[in-house]
C-alpha cells in the first residue's frame, strides 16, 4: 500500500470507486464543509476537496480536507500549479500528510484570468507532470525535489493526476495519459464526460496500450440541472465536448432536474460495462446533496466494506 | 528584437506637466522597427506634444533627436551639448534606452514614452508577436523550434493543458496553443518521442529570479 487511504483499498481490492467533490467556500466557516461532508459520509470512498477552483479564491484545499476528514470523509486533495512554488507545495504536501491526509491530485490549475483575481502573476514554477514526479518522489525516494533527504516521515500519499478526453490534440491525449502515468500518477480522474461517444474512442485507445493496467480510470460525471448549464459549458469552457442531442433532451424534459438525475445514471450504466474503467467521478457544481440520490439509483450504495 | 509600444498621448503629457523644455529621444534600433520609437515618431510625438501644450496655454520647447542606438553611450554621448538646456528627458526607446540614459547623465531625469513588451518578430506587417522570453536556458532544441515559456500562459514544459481547444489557447481565442504547434511540427519532424520525455522542472535562475543577470565574452575583453 502507498497509502492507508479508503480510496487505494477499494480500487486495489477490484471493486468500483465511487468520488465525488466537494467544494471549500469563499469564507471562513468551518459548517459549509461540515455540511457538505454529510452528502458523501458513508456515499464515497473519497472526495475531492478543490483547490481555488475556476481561479477563484476559496478556503484552502488542505484546510477544508482536514474538517471533512474530521467528519468521517476521507479527502483528494487538490494541488494546482497556479499558486504555488516548488518550496510551498512540498512544505503543503507535508503538512497534509501531517494532518492525516492520503490523496493528493495533481493539476496544473485553471488560468487565472478566468477567475477573481485576474490581475495576479502566476507561478507554475512546476506544472502538473512535475508535480506528479515531485510527490512520488517525496513518497517513494524519500527526497525532496532538490535530492535532499527526507529523513523519517515521508508523505504516504496515493497520487491523483487529471486527464482530458476531449481536448487537443485529441492523439495526443492517451500519450499524455501514458506520461503521466511514467511520471507517477496512481489514479486518474477525467474530465466531465457528456460525449460518451469521443470517451469510449478515447478508453479504447487507452486499452489499446494497455494502460488501464498501469493506473485506475475514473470516468468523470456531471449532474446538470438544466439545458441552460450544458449551454454555458459548451460555449464558455475550453476542452469540454457536448453533443447537442443531449442539450435537446434537457431541453425537452417535463422535469429538467429528474432527466438530469437519469442522464448521470444512464452514463454510469454505460461506464460500468466499459472495460479499462475503475469508477465514477462525480462533479454536481452546485449541487452536492444530489450525490447520495444518483449513487442509489445507480446501485452504487452501500459502499463496500474494505 | 525588442517590440515597445508609445504609452497614451495623455499620460505622456502628465509625466512632463512641469516642464518647459525637454528632449525627445528616439532610437534608430528595434523600435524604429516597430514604428513606435524611430524618428518619424519622434516628429509626430513632439508636434503632438506642442499643439496639447499650446492649447493649455503653456507652450513646451522640445528638442528632437534620435541615436542610431540609445542603448549604447557612444551613440547617446553625440548628443550631450543639446541635452544642457533641456530640464527633461523624454524617451521613446525601450527601457533599456531609458536606463542607458538615466545611468549616464545622472542629474536629469529621462522619463519612458514608451511600455516596453516583449522580444518578438513582425509576424505580418504592423503586427508583432512574442518569440522569447530570455529565460536563458533555451529549450527550442527538442520543441521543434517553438517556445512554451515566452507562448504558453501557464509556462508549462509538460503541455498542453486540458484548455487546448481547436488548436487555439483557453486564455485567449486570438492566441495559437502553442503546445498544438509543438506537437504539430514535432509530428511532422517524426520526433514525437520529444514529448514522450517527462521534462523536469526548469532551473530559473538563468532567468529573471536570481536578480540582474550578466554575459561577459572573455574572447573580446581588454
Amino acid at each position: 500500500m502507498k497509502s492507508a487511504g479508503r480510496l487505494e483499498k477499494v480500487l486495489t481490492a477490484g471493486q468500483f470507486a465511487v468520488t465525488a467533490e466537494l467544494g471549500p467556500p469563499q469564507n471562513a466557516n468551518p459548517e459549509a464543509i461540515k455540511k457538505k461532508s454529510q452528502h458523501c459520509l458513508g456515499n464515497v470512498d473519497g472526495a475531492n476537496i478543490t483547490d481555488n477552483q475556476t481561479a477563484i479564491v476559496r478556503m484552502s484545499s488542505i484546510a477544508a480536507g482536514a474538517i471533512a476528514l474530521s467528519c468521517g470523509v476521507e479527502p483528494i486533495i487538490q494541488m494546482v500549479c497556479r499558486d504555488r512554488n516548488r518550496l510551498a507545495m512540498q512544505s503543503d504536501i507535508l503538512g497534509a500528510a501531517a494532518l492525516g491526509i492520503q490523496n493528493l491530485l495533481c493539476l496544473s490549475g485553471d488560468h487565472q484570468t478566468f477567475g477573481n483575481h485576474p490581475d495576479a502573476k502566476n507561478v507554475y514554477d512546476v506544472d502538473s507532470m512535475q508535480l506528479i514526479a515531485m510527490v512520488k518522489k517525496m513518497r517513494d525516494d524519500k527526497q525532496f525535489l532538490c535530492g535532499d533527504e527526507i529523513k523519517e516521515h515521508e508523505p504516504k500519499l496515493f497520487i491523483g493526476a487529471v486527464a482530458n478526453p476531449f481536448a487537443d490534440p485529441f492523439e495526443f491525449r492517451v500519450m499524455r495519459l501514458a506520461k503521466k502515468i511514467n511520471a507517477g500518477a496512481d489514479f486518474i480522474q477525467t474530465q466531465c464526460i457528456f460525449d460518451m461517444k469521443k470517451f469510449a474512442e478515447w478508453m479504447k485507445m487507452v486499452v489499446a496500450e494497455g494502460l488501464h493496467k498501469k493506473v485506475y480510470i475514473l470516468a468523470g460525471l456531471t449532474p446538470v440541472r438544466s439545458h441552460k448549464a450544458l449551454k454555458y459549458m459548451k460555449n464558455n469552457v475550453a476542452g469540454m465536448s457536448i453533443p447537442d442531442e443531449l442539450i435537446a433532451r434537457m431541453e425537452s424534459a417535463e422535469d429538467p432536474k429528474e432527466e438530469g438525475v437519469k442522464i448521470c445514471v444512464e452514463m454510469i450504466e454505460q461506464i460500468k460495462g466499459m472495460e479499462g474503467v475503475s469508477g465514477i467521478h462525480l462533479m454536481p457544481i452546485g449541487w452536492e446533496s444530489i450525490t447520495p440520490v444518483i449513487l442509489e439509483r445507480a446501485g452504487l450504495l452501500p459502499r463496500p466494506k474494505v | 528584437m525588442i517590440v515597445a509600444d508609445r504609452k497614451p498621448l495623455e499620460e505622456i503629457l502628465d509625466s512632463i506637466k512641469d516642464y518647459k523644455k525637454i528632449m525627445l529621444m528616439g532610437c534608430g534600433g528595434c523600435v524604429t522597427i516597430c514604428f513606435s520609437g524611430g524618428v518619424k515618431a519622434v516628429e509626430l510625438l513632439a508636434s503632438q506634444i506642442k499643439i496639447a501644450r499650446k492649447k493649455q496655454g503653456k507652450p513646451i520647447e522640445i528638442i528632437e533627436c534620435t541615436p542610431e542606438r540609445q542603448c549604447e553611450f557612444e551613440f547617446i554621448d553625440a548628443f550631450k551639448k543639446d541635452l544642457e538646456s533641456a530640464e527633461a528627458v523624454l524617451s521613446i526607446a525601450c527601457g533599456v534606452g531609458v536606463q542607458t540614459m538615466s545611468e549616464r547623465h545622472e542629474d536629469t531625469i529621462t522619463i519612458p514614452g514608451q511600455n516596453t513588451k516583449f522580444m518578438g518578430y513582425p509576424v505580418e506587417h504592423a503586427l508583432w508577436e512574442e518569440r522569447c522570453a530570455g529565460c536563458g536556458n533555451c529549450v527550442l532544441e527538442w520543441t521543434g523550434g517553438i517556445c512554451p515559456i515566452a507562448r504558453c500562459a501557464k509556462k508549462l514544459l509538460n503541455g498542453p493543458c486540458g484548455g487546448s481547444s481547436n488548436g487555439v489557447c483557453e486564455v485567449d481565442k486570438d492566441t495559437d496553443c502553442v503546445w498544438q504547434l509543438i506537437y504539430d511540427r514535432l509530428k511532422k519532424l517524426n520526433k514525437l518521442e520529444n514529448l514522450m520525455v517527462v521534462r523536469q522542472p526548469k532551473d530559473w535562475r538563468t532567468s529573471t529570479d536570481a536578480g540582474q543577470r550578466r554575459v561577459k565574452f572573455e574572447e573580446a575583453m581588454l
